[in-house]
């Protein structure tokens, strides 16, 4: 296994700039999720760093060679596609041996590793199927099996279970997890679902219009956002955004009020901020505070053991609530809400964070 | 109801349009069979007991130079299908696969093809053949049928490249195939459906044609089937027995060969590679 480095990383198409200035260092054994909107440039890193995309500039290291002229096959790479892209008229285990035969690899050896391959997916039974009789996840641990027995210094997954079905999908996600910690694999892994990057990563890039937004362990990015953009991306669902002013001692809040808030700079008084709550730490509560604001109910979100409720402030602005357990809250109700001091992100005019 | 009546109506014109076409072949078999005055008198009678007389056969088999004639048609036809799938596919990828600078253009040129008909440029064909000293050789006829046929072959084989999905062409570049193996493991495999349509109708305009045999190949042992056949039509006396015979007989390998050719024609091969 090997270490990723990207510097200076840039692709343009045309005149449109796809990827701008990508600086990214994928450890020797770790995994790294690629997240953002559709768009924001993931898959073409992604295919760049394959060797699939020709780069603008920049570089691109793997395991300490430099690859950018190399084509795909001598990155020693493998990538798993969205599509499988599993070849149709060969058999499974064909489909898994294919890239060996070509590269001259002894026949004994082929059928070894294939059948190991086949051995940790649990594909053994299979392996004399077509694609076409498989079913969606057999095709997946399919094109899985096809990138292991390469032995690749790197893994590559563009979006690999956005095909599955939800209970699949969730299955398949351990499996990668475990499959990981087997293999101890570097991987870079591109997704737009928030949940795999959560569960899977141990590094998450949140990228958007071409350039990295922020990059750090899942945890970190959600408790402590760089920027306005990530707090809106990482958590489901996603973080409450209240516009405001700061004043001495607090932050105006216009319409819907102020809160008073320790900690802020006398030079940052007057300047325009975005207050950002995550939902789990807006509690619904009667009476007056410091951090209270007044709202109306929208819509009761029911779950189960867990519910949102979406309320309207006197701005307009919604706002969306977590509930444990049952609620007495209908459409229309007048409540108002309490934000948890210690977690309110505060972003400035930039939408950087503020300290 | 109406479904049925349709499909009724639907049937009831292709049932119609079938009879017609085959009419004339059946014809041709009927009387290759017939003594040559039935021929004349009752030539839609199918072959009676009392007028059969395959001296037609007899004579066509008995020519030593017409099992030549058909050995000539069945190189030429079979060289011209090689050529042109193999030609034709490997241009067809190059064009929908590769972005070069004069790709589109390229593609228009050979499209072109499609639209001027290969007649036109007759004479110059032969004065191109003589040069090459090809006259009377079954070369010159497969290369100008290659030609002929190439640019239809491009343009169908084109849209068949096209969509077998990208995927399936970078899992074989990460897989560390070359180009060259890309298009003969992956790409041909999967178009081989696309390549027995071409293959069909490349085949029966070659079989057929008079044209181009008359003019390059006429003479030394190198006439094809149809060319070969005319020694029967005379200016005064026409052997129908013998012509009604060979063009019974020139049925049979194309038919041999559309049988194999539409074996190939499954659908839904791509299946299963992508979700």
């Amino acid at each position: 296994m090997a270490e990723v480095r990207i510097e200076n990383l840039r692709k343009s198409f045309g005149a449109v700039e796809v990827l701008k200035d990508i600086d990214l260092t994928v450890e020797d054994g770790s995994f790294v999720v690629l997240v953002g909107p559709s768009g924001c440039g993931k898959s073409t890193l992604l295919r760049s760093i394959a060797g699939l995309e020709p780069v603008s500039g920049g570089t691109i290291t793997i395991g300490g060679r430099k690859v950018n002229d190399l084509p795909p096959a001598q990155r020693e790479i493998a990538m798993v596609f969205q599509s499988y892209a599993l070849y149709p008229h060969m058999d499974v285990a064909a489909n898994m041996g294919f890239g060996l035969r070509f590269a001259r690899t002894p026949k004994a050896e082929i059928e070894a590793r294939v059948a190991e391959a086949a051995r940790i997916l649990q594909l053994e039974p299979l392996l004399k199927r077509r694609p076409r009789e498989l079913s969606g996840g057999q095709r997946q641990r399919v094109a899985i099996g096809r990138a292991i027995v390469r032995k690749p210094q790197v893994f590559l997954f563009d979006e690999p279970l956005s095909n599955l079905d939800a209970a699949l999908r969730i299955n398949t996600r351990v499996e990668i997890a475990k499959l990981h910690k087997l293999l101890a694999a570097t991987i870079v892994y591109v997704t737009h679902d928030q949940v795999e990057a959560m569960t899977l990563a141990d590094k998450i890039v949140v990228m958007n219009q071409g350039r990295i937004e922020q990059q750090g362990k899942p945890l970190d990015l959600y408790y402590r956002p760089a920027n306005l953009f990530v707090a809106g991306f990482i958590g489901s669902p996603a973080m409450n955004f209240i516009a405001g002013q700061v004043t001495q001692g607090g932050i105006d809040l216009g319409p819907d009020g102020a809160v008073t808030l320790a900690g802020l700079t006398a030079a940052a008084v007057g300047s325009r901020v975005t207050l950002g709550i995550r939902p789990e730490h807006v509690r619904i509560a009667d009476g007056e505070g410091g951090l209270r604001l007044s709202a109306t109910v929208e819509l009761v979100e029911r779950l189960g053991e867990a519910g949102y409720v979406h309320l309207r402030l006197p701005s307009g602005t919604v706002a969306v609530a977590e509930i444990r357990g049952e609620t007495s809250l209908r459409t229309g109700d007048r409540t108002s809400l309490a934000l948890d001091p210690t977690h309110l992100h505060l972003f400035g005019p930039d939408g950087r964070r503020m300290v | 109801m109406r479904r049925h009546a349709s499909a009724i109506a639907v049937h009831a014109i292709l049932g119609l349009y079938t009879l017609l076409a085959l009419f004339p072949i059946v014809l041709v078999v009927m009387n290759s069979f017939k003594a040559k005055r039935a021929i004349f008198n009752t030539p839609l009678r199918p072959p009676l007991p009392m007028n059969f007389d395959p001296v037609g056969y007899t004579k066509v088999f008995g020519d030593s130079s017409l099992p030549l004639y058909y050995l000539n048609s069945i190189t030429v036809t079979v060289g011209t299908i090689f050529l042109t799938l193999l030609f034709g596919a490997m241009a067809a990828w190059a064009l929908t696969e590769y972005k070069f600078r004069w790709n589109t253009l390229l593609a228009l040129y050979l499209s072109i093809g499609i639209m001027v008909p290969i007649r036109l440029g007759s004479v110059a064909i032969i004065q191109l053949v003589a040069e090459l000293n090809l006259i009377n050789t079954l070369t010159a006829l497969v290369l100008v049928y290659t030609a002929q046929n190439l640019p239809l072959a491009i343009f169908i084989l084109s849209e068949f490249i096209a969509q077998i999905p990208r995927d399936l062409r970078e899992a074989a570049r990460c897989d560390g195939l070359s180009e060259y193996n890309i298009f003969f493991h992956i790409i041909l495999p999967l178009i081989r459906p696309a390549m027995a349509t071409v293959a069909v109708f490349t085949m029966i305009p070659v079989w057929n044609d008079l044209w181009f045999p008359l003019l390059l190949a006429p003479a030394g042992g190198k006439q094809t089937i149809t060319l070969g056949v005319q020694q029967f039509l005379g200016q005064y006396i026409t052997d129908w027995n013998a012509v009604l015979a060979a063009l019974s007989t020139a049925i049979v390998p194309v038919l041999l060969l559309y049988v194999i050719f539409s074996r190939q024609l499954i659908r839904g091969l791509t299946s299963g590679a992508v979700k």
